[in-house]
């Protein structure tokens, strides 16, 4: 069984999520090729050559790739995926976009979001914001996964897998890449740091964000939010934790000022260990919570703030 | 232009789900059922077009059971024009909605379809990407902001590492996102107006469009549970316990 694994990068640097979908890959077979599609995008395929566990390195360098554009990734999966049995890539934004459009050219109904694999056709995946865990079976000849980076471990880096170019896909002429605007920090990445403060409704403002950020930078943390505090304009999109956000599991979740609605519960409950300051001592994020802290949030965080040791 | 907007009947957002004991899947009895919330943004969007005069109608469709009839006339009462039910239960999977919807956009020839960016019962974020493959037609997925100006679409999405702004080629598909807009909610009188709205109801076969499933469910169970922990107190009770009990700092 050949499994290809679509690279995530950009351009220069690979993405973390390609490790855990490596990993997840390793769990079907032996034969793994991972496909870097960008431009200019030699340094990302030399990192990708370095995941222990990969035979073969596929790069399609090509301007039409430069930035992630569905319509131009699609083709190219389309045309190399008759040589592999699975096709993963990981359930982030990016590969939300590009292979759901590949899956329908090859006519396979994808799976998405897996976080366990009980066989190579057989995978669990959480329904209705993770209330619930579907194990699904299934009957296409190929199969086109999406992988919850999450729940796989990330891939050694000790590995020396050839590096070969690939062509195919290009410019559909459908859409054109403007611009973007991305959150710029100094901070671990969300998705992959070991601890987390996250802040919702209950920091009333942007400007009382800073008292977070204090504790996180303290603690060498990434910081967080809840939908509520995005949608009042606290903190950009890209810090939302949950259903429709993004999905976290560090050693340790602070949840401050965050009721714990089932949406915001689905991105975070595989933390090791949750924490949560809430003055609300019937706030449902306590139900989840190995330390629950009753107390206003602008006491507390100050406070734990003074006790924590510089990391 | 017609806009499309495909809409899902899905378990109500504030309700928990119950697993149902045979391990078939969840209990849809007797549960409160609703718009997939961002269903109700791309209606909402769709409706502003039109009152913006980018629009001249706006075609809600679902796929699913007779009960989304319901689900259509909610469309229909927030400003909707007219409604297509494709009948079909269970509701089939995202690939074959999509080629029923690649269907119906053929007969009708909207210039754009705006759906969900998910439907919260399956949480599969496919749909949208799968039709506007199977139109060749270009996509902007996960949409904050939607600018529509005769022969240009541009789009801002919401994407892990911040916002991207995207210029399409219409005629386009666009999955929304929770900040595009705030939907509105239906008044009175437009609740009775929708009643008189023409809904169509398809089948599949009137499509030509298989749907047999190509998963099979195998099980479905309750997620692991967490337990809830211990109250503190102190900033120095709850470093103390992150420290030496949990050994996570
Ligand atoms: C389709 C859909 C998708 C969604 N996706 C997501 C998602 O991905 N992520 C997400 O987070 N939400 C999501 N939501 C929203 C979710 O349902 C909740 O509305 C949201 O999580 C609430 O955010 P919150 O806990 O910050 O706000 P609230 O529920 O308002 O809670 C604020 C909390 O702060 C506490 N508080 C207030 N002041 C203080 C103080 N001074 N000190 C201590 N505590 C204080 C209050 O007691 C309260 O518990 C989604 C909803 C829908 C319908
Ligand atoms: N059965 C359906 N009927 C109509 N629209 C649907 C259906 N299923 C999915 N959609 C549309 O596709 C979006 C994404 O759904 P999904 O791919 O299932 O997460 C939804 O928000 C709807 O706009």
């Amino acid at each position: 069984m050949a499994i290809l694994v679509i690279g995530e990068h950009d351009n220069k640097t690979l993405r973390p999520s390609t490790l855990n979908v490596v990993t997840a890959a390793a769990q079907l077979g032996t034969d793994v090729d991972i496909l870097i599609a960008g431009a200019g995008c030699d340094a990302a395929a030399h990192e990708a050559a370095a995941i222990s566990g990969v035979n073969r390195v596929r790069v399609a360098d090509d301007p039409a790739f430069a930035d992630g554009l569905a319509e131009n990734i699609a083709p190219l999966i389309h045309g190399i995926a008759s040589e592999y049995t699975h096709v993963l890539a990981p359930a982030t934004t990016y590969g939300k976009s590009i292979l759901p459009r590949a899956s329908a050219l090859l006519d396979v109904q994808q799976i998405s979001d897996i976080s366990g694999i009980e066989g190579s056709d057989t995978f669990v995946r959480p329904i209705y914001a993770g209330n619930a865990m579907a194990t699904v079976k299934s009957n296409d000849a190929l199969k086109l996964i999406t992988v919850r980076t999450t729940a796989f471990d990330a891939a050694e880096q000790s590995g020396s897998a050839t590096v070969e170019t690939v062509s195919g896909g290009g410019d559909a002429g459908l859409s054109k890449f403007l611009g973007e605007e991305l959150t710029r920090s100094e901070r671990p990445e969300l998705t992959t740091a070991d601890i987390i403060v996250s802040g919702g409704r209950g920091m009333q403002s942007s400007e009382n964000f800073a008292m977070l950020e204090k504790l996180a930078d303290k603690m060498g943390a990434a910081v967080g939010a809840s939908r509520a505090a995005v949608d009042a304009g606290y903190v950009p999109n890209d810090y939302q934790v949950g259903q429709t956000g993004k999905v976290v599991a560090p050693n340790v979740y602070i949840a401050v000022g965050i009721s714990g609605a089932i949406q915001h519960l689905a991105g975070m409950k595989d933390s090791k260990v949750i924490v949560a300051i809430n003055k609300d001592e019937e706030a449902p994020i306590f139900q989840v919570s190995d330390y629950g802290w009753v107390a206003d949030l602008f006491e507390a965080v100050p406070q734990l703030e003074a006790a924590i040791e510089p990391s | 232009m017609k806009v499309l907007v495909p809409i899902k009947r899905v378990i109500d957002a504030n309700i928990k789900v119950r697993v149902k004991t045979d391990q078939s899947g969840v209990e849809l009895n007797n549960v409160k059922m609703a718009m997939n919330p961002f269903c109700e943004i791309a209606v909402e969007e769709a409706i502003r077009l039109r009152e913006g005069g980018q629009a001249e109608e706006v075609i809600a469709v679902a796929v699913g059971p007779s009960q989304s009839q319901e689900t259509l006339r909610t469309a229909l009462a927030m400003g909707a024009d007219r409604a297509i039910l494709v009948e079909a239960d269970p509701s089939p999977e995202p690939l074959a909605v999509a080629k029923l919807l690649k269907a119906v956009t053929d007969r009708e020839g909207p210039g754009l379809v705006i759906l969900g960016k998910q439907a919260i019962d399956g949480d599969n974020n496919q749909t949208g990407q799968m039709l506007a493959a199977l139109l060749n037609w270009s996509v902007g997925t996960f949409v904050s902001r939607l600018k529509v100006d005769g022969a240009s679409v541009q789009v801002t999405r919401e994407v892990d590492g911040g916002l991207e702004n995207i210029e399409l080629v219409p005629p386009c598909v666009i999955t929304v996102d929770l900040r595009l807009n705030e939907p509105r909610y239906a008044s009175l009188p437009n609740i009775m107006k929708a009643k008189k709205k023409p809904l169509d109801v398809l089948s599949p076969t009137d499509l030509g469009v298989d749907v047999s499933p190509r998963l099979e469910v195998i099980r479905v169970v309750e997620p692991p549970a967490r337990a809830a922990g211990v109250k503190v107190s102190s900033a120095e009770e709850l470093v103390d316990k992150l420290k030496n009990e949990a050994k996570v700092i």
